[in-house]
């Protein structure tokens, strides 16, 4: 049994459908990563994980139980954690504050400032400045580092390279090995294929709400990829 | 190959036309054979409803929603009585050009009001319309604190004075349908519309929006000084809290909100409603009052439409259609 | 001229109550209540009517109110207000100056339209004598010790504790807030909570400094707001500047001419929003 699963998961936008039908699974430890187009729904389904897009109680769960629909409030108490697309930092709070933020839900576990200080050391030396003062990659650095807080089993990032430069992508992907080494299971959505094939262990190609494609990220083709990717 | 058409009328909103048409006409006899009251009645609910559809305009279309149009309704009595008793205009020609005088005075108020937005907005409106008070209740000339009467009028019969009071107050009401009406169909009210829903985009698509905001608001401030001179007309005596109490917004967000904002239909509804309420109730005095905030209240959280509102979505009836529907023909 | 000086900075502190509240919510949730004046009234009346019934010292009264006031502003937020946020600042706006009108009716109909006050144990009427040969009433400075207090208060309460950050956090992104485990339904409650406590602090003090009628309410609300726009959008201290600036500007109008005090006040207030509408401290928002 997965740590998180989706069977048969649709949402929607309104009255446009967005996803149609995602099985997916991600077991403990594991990195799984998340690749396609731009509006192949990749971001829509992050958001129906975490409860930003309600769907059906069922087609959703997480260690066991079904959370699908439930307030975001209640699911990253739970333990699944979202870094979200565009970083989202909170522009009146300072970067020490925006981390502060992130242990709101109350979770223990060995994620601490100090700990999160020694991986990102820009987040100590900046640490009373506004969030948003700060460069894009240093505040994607404050965006994780804020999710990490809240202690979660499974981390999902969406689109962490969007707007930052390739040695910026590297920095911060580096860093991935510290985050899993004690079993925190990741999901990450990437529209950069190469990055997210190096990261991670199997991927899931997205093509207009469906999965066009599933494999061992070291056993895919760039042929299959491309196919999959562009739905040829 | 298919033809596609944009269709604006339906039949229901055709029929209501000839409907509405046959009122006018129907109303214009009254002074032949109604009662005085009822003309008073009338004036009174005319004044009402044209404040209240002005003040649709600016809040459902403009998006701007105000507490200090009285400021304009004032302004307007205010001129129009000066006007007459000073400066020898009939009384009743005086009412469109105070509406006028109130258009004209709107635009160095939008200069301060416009620089705020939202709910400050709002309040901001206010402080100018208890600014207009206070500025009227020093002026001597005008009575002050306690007002004076409208003397210009002073030398026509009864009936003949109520009769004209009760014909302009029909056209004053038909006057600003058709405007509001028209201005809505029209390419600047499709440009309204746009800004309504995403002023980003529709800056983007070439539109001002601030040229527009202060068109909707001057016309809007045209409307509530036309009321506000057509009430004094009726009224004679004319005062600064009678002419600038916030009651004639609360009023006038009471009959939209209870009709609808932002359709055309609104305000018509609820100034009937609004009519009927005040026969019956008013006499309860702060009881009444008391009613329609609650009633405002309960609206505005369980029908968001209004009651109009409410009736266009689940039955589909439109009087006075503004929309375009897009219709392919094969 | 100092004397006037020194007035006006007390009435300022009445007005920063009457302000803050109004400032906490907007600041928050983007609320605009527009029927804070008759929340400051009702208030009032409340501790009229508790001190018939008790004849406690006017301390104690406004000790028992606070929390009701709190209770009650929680109460109002998360089942009636919260249903009217949104983009749309209508419905908010319809809300509180439905219940706007339905206070002030309902505090006629109980209360009728004869102004009253509350018996402020003497403190109305006992001074303290300055250096300098003048004399300061003694529930001026209190308020304006209140004023000062509150305003420190709520600022650190903002910029220092956990609920501060959630307040700021859900007033910068919702969504993501939620995302963090916050509900925002609570946190908006609790906003208003905290400011109708303040908004019972200032309607006792309006009670006892002078007497209240059922429709006092809006002009105390233009005073509020006034205060708020001319200090600048987002700080307290700006509110509480704000709020000296109203009061110094009506004392000198009064002083002129009694019937030009509010007047005053107005014109400063829209010669501040032509020549510098962000207010004198504004805090600018990343």
């Amino acid at each position: 049994m997965s740590l998180v699963g989706t069977r048969g998961l649709t949402a929607f936008y309104g009255d446009a459908q967005a996803l149609f039908g995602i099985d997916f699974g991600l077991d403990e430890g594991e990195v799984v990563a998340i690749i396609g187009a731009n509006g192949a729904g990749k971001s829509t389904f992050l958001k129906s994980l975490t409860g930003l897009v309600k769907v059906h109680r069922d087609a959703v769960h997480f260690d066991g139980e079904p959370i699908g629909g439930l307030p975001p409030g209640e699911i990253v108490k739970k333990g699944l954690a979202m870094v979200p697309e565009g970083r989202r930092l909170f522009p009146s709070l300072t970067v020490e504050e925006n981390l502060k933020m992130g242990a709101f839900a109350g979770r223990s576990g060995p994620w601490t400032l100090q700990r999160l200080h020694g991986m990102f050391p820009i987040l100590e030396q900046k640490r009373h400045e506004p969030g948003t003062a700060l460069s894009g990659g240093q505040q994607q650095m404050v965006a994780i580092g804020r999710a990490l807080m809240s202690n979660p089993k499974v981390l999902l990032c969406d689109e962490l390279s969007l707007g930052l430069a390739p040695i910026v992508i590297k920095e911060i992907y580096d860093a991935l090995p510290a985050i899993t080494a004690e079993g925190m299971s990741v999901v990450i959505v990437e529209q950069d294929v190469s990055v997210a094939q190096r990261v991670s262990r199997r991927v899931y190609c997205f093509q207009e709400g469906r999965v066009s494609l599933e494999g061992k990220s070291d056993e895919l083709t760039r042929e299959q990829i491309s196919a999959a990717y562009f739905g040829v | 190959m298919a033809r596609a058409e944009v269709l604006r009328s339906t039949r229901a909103s055709r029929a209501a036309l000839w409907i509405g048409l046959a009122l006018v006409a129907f109303a214009a006899s009254m002074p032949l054979w109604a009662e005085s009251s009822w003309m008073r009645d009338f004036v009174e609910i005319a004044c009402y409803f044209i404040f209240a559809m002005m003040w649709n305009l600016l809040a459902g279309y403009g998006g701007m929603v105000s507490i200090g149009q009285q400021a304009f309704f004032g302004f307007g009595g205010y001129v129009m009585l000066m006007l007459g008793n000073f400066a020898g205009f009939n009384p009743f020609v005086a009412v469109p050009v105070a509406a006028l005088a109130a258009a004209l005075v709107a635009v160095p108020v939008s200069w301060v009001a416009f620089r705020l937005q939202g709910g400050y907005f709002a309040i901001g409106t206010w402080v100018i319309a208890e600014v207009f008070r206070l500025g009227f209740a020093n002026l001597s000339f005008v009575g002050g604190g306690s007002g004076t009467s409208l003397t210009a009028l002073r030398g026509i019969d009864k009936a003949t004075r109520e009769s004209t009071t009760f014909w302009m107050a029909l056209a004053c009401v038909v006057a600003s349908v058709a405007l509001v009406y028209l201005f809505l169909r029209s390419k600047q009210g499709l440009a309204l519309l746009a800004i309504r829903d995403n002023e980003v985009a529709a800056e983007s698509q070439g539109i001002a929006v601030a040229k527009m905001k202060l068109a909707v608001y001057v016309v809007a401030a045209f409307g509530a000084g036309l009321a506000g001179a057509l009430y004094f007309v009726g009224n004679l005596r004319i005062s600064p809290d009678a002419a600038f109490s916030v009651n004639w917004t609360a009023f006038a967000i009471f009959m939209v909100v209870i009709g609808g904002i932002g359709r055309i239909e609104g305000p018509l509804v609820g100034a009937l409603v609004f009519f009927l309420l005040n026969k019956f109730f008013s006499d309860f005095g702060t009881w009444y009052l008391l009613g329609l905030g609650l009633l405002a209240i309960v609206v505005t959280i369980f029908f968001k439409q209004g009651l109009w509102g409410y009736a266009q979505q689940r039955w589909g009836w439109t009087l006075f259609p503004t929309q375009r529907r897009l219709v392919v023909k094969d | 001229m100092l004397e006037t000086l020194i007035q006006g900075l007390l009435l300022g502190g009445l007005y920063c109550l009457f302000a803050l509240g109004l400032s906490l919510m907007f600041g928050v949730m983007r609320l605009t209540n527009t029927a804070q004046g008759d929340f400051i009234v009702l208030a009032a009346f409340g501790a009229i009517a508790l001190a018939s019934l008790v004849a406690a010292h006017p301390s104690l009264v406004a000790l028992a109110l606070l929390p009701i006031a709190f209770a009650a502003g929680y109460a109002l937020q998360r089942w009636v207000l919260n249903g009217t946020l949104g983009k749309d600042p209508l419905p908010s706006l319809v809300v509180t100056f439905g219940l706007s009108i339905v206070i002030q009716n309902a505090l006629l109909e109980v209360f009728s339209a004869d102004p009253r006050s509350l018996e402020s144990g003497g403190l109305a009427t006992q001074s303290l004598a300055l250096p300098g040969g003048f004399a300061v009433g003694v529930l001026p400075l209190l308020i304006f010790g209140a004023a000062l207090a509150c305003t420190f208060a709520l600022q650190q309460l903002f910029e220092r504790t956990a609920l501060g950050r959630a307040f700021r956090a859900v007033s910068d992104d919702r969504e993501i807030a939620e995302l963090m485990g916050l509900d925002a339904r609570k946190v908006y409650a609790l906003a208003t909570a905290i400011a109708f406590v303040v908004i019972a602090l200032a309607g006792v003090f309006q009670a006892m400094r002078t007497t209240v009628s059922p429709s006092d309410g809006p002009l105390l609300l233009l005073f509020a707001f006034e205060a708020v726009i001319i200090g600048g959008m987002g700080s307290f201290w700006g509110t509480f500047v704000g709020a000296m600036v109203l009061g110094l500007t009506q004392q000198i109008g009064f002083r002129l001419d009694p019937g030009w005090g509010i007047w005053f006040g107005h014109l400063v207030f829209l010669a501040v929003l032509v020549v510098r509408p962000q207010g004198l401290f504004p805090k600018t928002r990343g």
